[in-house]
């Protein structure tokens, strides 16, 4: 219903800023939008229409004489249906409207470029997988589909960028994920939305929305790092992963080549498709996943690993073709 | 007007022997059974609690007046609004309402000397005190940083603040809600005089009785969780926290298992009032009886199965989102057909403005508001980008505030001669109610605003360009924070000075206006018989 002042409301965005909308910066915050001024229209229309009628009635019955009664009216059935269907549609509408949308905005597109991010009292880690890290900071390129996945450190925080209008948690002990698409350009709020101790409001940062070209020369810029895999492919020989994992016929764990993504049986005869969390648990607790005809030999790197190393192992398990061997054996 | 009205009626004997002068010294009061004195103990409990609870909102907004924090570190700005909220949800909201008036009118209303168990009913009050004696210690040596959700792991494992001593004081508090729904459920069911069929019983009660059901069904599910937390914090079990292998998602579904729902019994017994004012002041039968009454107890009930979209950022999955997303959606259908019930009441009626219709004018305009915002929450697309900013907090303060404190003020006003046998100053009282209406628009309508801009809350600092809208937040709650302390005084005043009040001064129907003011102790010298419906205004005579 206020869907039509919208371009009005970005008339005015541009002639310097509506103080009343948040940027609107990716694909998805406009039809976001749109359901928000409809949601206010229908709020607006319903509370002008019981206030006015409330007012008629103030001023039209008000009592005369002191001892005055009100007239006795009886309560006609079909205005009582009136006003339950009318409520009920209005919702069935706004119900299709906002999970059609909410359905279409949850899946990233294949082509997704991903992000890792680590939340800790009182900040931001984030990791490019072609190694470059930031603190507080996200640089992303405009017009191409990014996912972040993420986790935490310690407590519950919530990864919030209001131009894009994400948010997501970011749990302790799991991997959650949101994506995007910037269209524009800019400097943009990227908040902690869930309260998480004393610091809270300072785990706050910015997101650089910037042109392809820009992108590439900032991550081709700063320290030259190892990609994310090729830090996991050292934590990999560093931890003695190799010895089991060795991709051989005979080593004492299965091979991890072309596993990623791909369904597994679990010993208790479930089959789970590998991804970030059972590649985590797989390492934290082994137990818990072990695979039918392998030993229950592997120990526990839970206190000796952190979240940002399992991400880099992650990354390099990803990063092994099939017919890749392990450590280059 | 209302002295005119007085005057009309016959003056009240002040010699006469009624509940409040029968017996004196502070002994008589604290072991008092009389369901009357019980419900003035709970009134100068949680007035207590309440003006406890504003003061740290007022400092909080005070806070907020500048982008870097006015007052305080942020840990100290963390403590002021964990204290508000549990200050004002757990001791100050829940028991409002049903404590107080509920205590004092359901035996009067339904035509019963007491409630059915008096001595659970002054149990309840004792366990009560000592659950917000806890709190208020807990709060007051150190307090607790938490907010009133207590999410782990931070309030099992991270936080150094007092969590298992207020954690205690809710718990403890819990019980005296279960236990005073249980005997208002037996008083309505086995009390009624002879005559007040269910059909019959005024709006309130049913209210109250919807309330109740919640009381008994969902307090025990928060007390078991706040006792697992506790455990938890001590002996890390396990069950929240993931760092010993617990899932602090768990909680979060106990919780609000728990904490939806008692949103409902913040605004049903408002809803209650609301109802019996309307009535009063427009001199009418209530517009639809069976379908307010109905619709309170499909609040009630639906309000069990909405926990989910407190959650929709978590990660729960589409489905469950979608499950939750519809179900929120149904209940706007039950407020919205109140809210229309109400205002087709006015129709015909014969309304005059004392202080009490203006709250209950006010809680109408408030409660459309802060039911229309919850259809932005209850969308999922919108609720992403919403939930955990500034347009929470508006629109729950608008339903909490706006809602249940505005039918809290106006029931007491509307009752108030009934409870102490006194006059309040009626232009006052309205001024009050103006202030309190005009502050509180203020403090909360920019709210609204900050959260679709992003503003998250619990921020102690924030950025620069947010800095006038909250500065707009915080000269309203000043401005709502005078408009609480009128009445506060002249309430106070008119218990000493106030014109001695008639049985009836409002000329309304229902069983508590035909007996003197304020009420003999046995309520009733013979048990009326009830002949005729609720709000039977055609009648004539008042």
């Amino acid at each position: 219903m206020m869907a039509f002042l919208q371009p009005g409301f970005e008339l005015l965005a541009t002639m310097g800023g509506n103080p009343f909308q948040p940027p609107s910066a990716s694909t998805i915050s406009s039809s976001v939008d749109q359901l928000y001024y409809l949601l206010s229209g229908i709020t607006i229309f319903f509370t002008v229409l019981i206030f006015s009628i409330i007012f008629y009635f103030m001023i039209k019955y008000r009592r005369k004489t002191p001892n005055e009664s009100g007239t006795e009216t009886h309560t006609p059935m079909s205005l009582e249906l009136t006003w339950t269907i009318i409520p009920s549609l209005i919702c069935v509408v706004l119900f299709v409207w906002s999970s059609a949308l909410y359905v279409r905005n949850g899946r990233p597109p294949a082509s997704s470029t991903e992000i890792f991010v680590i939340g800790k009292q009182w900040m931001w880690h984030l990791q490019h997988p072609e190694g470059p890290r930031e603190i507080n900071e996200l640089h992303v390129p405009v017009g191409v589909p990014v996912k972040l996945t993420m986790t935490s450190q310690d407590v519950i925080h919530d990864f919030y960028i209001p131009a894009f209008r994400v948010k997501k948690d970011v749990l302790p002990g799991r991997y959650s994920s949101i994506w995007f698409q910037p269209t524009e350009t800019g400097t943009f709020h990227l908040f902690c939305a869930q309260y998480c101790g004393t610091n809270h409001s300072e785990m706050v940062g910015w997101v650089y929305v910037m042109s392809p070209t820009d992108y590439a020369a900032w991550l081709a810029g700063g320290e030259k790092t190892e990609s994310m895999a090729q830090q996991g492919e050292r934590l990999f020989s560093q931890f003695g992963c190799g010895s089991c994992h060795s991709g051989d016929a005979a080593g004492r764990g299965p091979s991890l080549a072309g596993i990623y993504g791909k369904p597994e049986k679990t010993q208790n005869g479930e089959t789970k498709v590998v991804d970030e969390a059972l590649i985590r648990q797989a390492i934290l607790n082994p137990n818990s996943v072990h695979m039918p005809g392998y030993q229950e030999i592997m120990p526990t790197y839970a206190g000796q690993i952190d979240e940002e190393q399992i991400l880099q192992l992650v990354a390099y398990v990803k990063s092994l073709g099939a017919e890749e061997r392990i450590n280059g054996k | 007007m209302s002295t005119a009205i007085a005057e009309l009626q016959e003056s009240p004997a002040e010699s006469r022997v009624n509940y409040l002068n029968a017996t004196y010294g502070i002994k008589s009061w604290l072991l008092t059974l009389d369901h009357k004195r019980i419900g003035l103990l709970y009134l100068g409990s949680i007035t207590l609690m309440f003006f406890v609870g504003g003061m740290a909102a007022v400092l909080m907004r005070l806070h907020l007046t500048e982008p870097q924090g006015a007052l305080f570190e942020p840990e100290t700005y963390n403590k002021l609004f964990s204290t508000h909220g549990i200050i004002m949800v757990f001791f100050f909201l829940v028991p409002s309402i049903p404590a107080t008036l509920g205590n004092f009118l359901i035996p009067l209303m339904i035509g019963a000397r007491d409630v059915a168990f008096p001595r659970l009913n002054l149990m309840s009050w004792y366990i009560f005190i000592t659950g917000a004696a806890l709190a208020l210690y807990a709060t007051l040596s150190g307090g607790v940083d938490t907010g009133w959700t207590f999410y782990p792991p931070y309030s099992a494992a991270f936080s150094h603040t007092n969590v298992v001593a207020v954690a205690l004081g809710v718990f403890v508090a819990g019980f005296s809600s279960i236990l005073t729904g249980l005997n208002f459920i037996v008083t309505i069911h086995k009390m009624r005089a002879p005559g007040m069929t269910w059909f019959r019983l005024p709006l309130f009660i049913w209210a109250l009785y919807a309330t109740s059901l919640i009381f008994v069904l969902g307090t025990p599910v928060i007390a078991i969780t706040l006792f697992l937390l506790g455990m938890e914090r001590i002996l890390h079990v396990g069950i929240f926290d993931p760092a010993v292998g617990g899932d602090p998602l768990l909680f979060q579904h106990l919780f609000w298992f728990y904490s939806h729902p008692a949103v409902y019994i913040m605004i049903l017994p408002g809803m209650g009032v609301v109802s019996e004012l309307i009535t009063a002041f427009s001199r009418k039968k209530i517009f639809g009886y069976a379908f307010v009454a109905f619709s309170s107890l499909s609040i009630a009930i639906i309000s069990f199965i909405v926990w989910g979209h407190h959650m929709f950022v978590t990660g729960q999955s589409i489905y469950a989102g979608l499950v939750f997303s519809v179900l929120s959606f149904l209940v706007a259908i039950p407020s919205a057909v109140k809210v229309f019930n109400w205002t087709a009441t006015l129709y015909k009626g014969s309304i005059s403005y004392e202080a009490p219709m203006l709250y209950a004018l006010g809680f109408i305009g408030l409660f459309t508001i802060g039911g229309l915002t919850g259809l932005f929450l209850a969308a999922l697309a919108t609720d992403v980008h919403l939930n955990g900013t500034y347009f929470i907090v508006a629109h729950f303060h608008y339903v909490m505030v706006g809602g249940a404190v505005m039918a809290y003020m106006g029931g007491l006003h509307f009752w108030w001669p009934k409870i102490t046998g006194r006059l309040y100053p009626d232009m006052w009282a309205r001024i009050a109610a103006a202030i309190i209406f005009i502050g509180f628009n203020l403090t909360f309508f920019p709210q609204f605003v900050l959260g679709y801009l992003g503003m998250p809350r619990r921020y102690a600092i924030y950025p620069s360009e947010f800095q006038v809208l909250n500065v707009m937040s915080s000269a309203g709650a000043s401005i709502l924070g005078i408009g609480y302390v009128i009445p506060l005084i002249y309430l106070i005043w008119s218990m000493r000075y106030g014109k001695p009040a008639p049985p009836n001064p409002w000329g309304a129907k229902g069983l508590e206006w035909t007996i003197p003011s304020p009420p003999p102790t046995e309520n009733f010298e013979t048990i009326p018989v009830v002949t005729e419906d609720a709000y039977n205004y055609a009648s004539g005579a008042h």
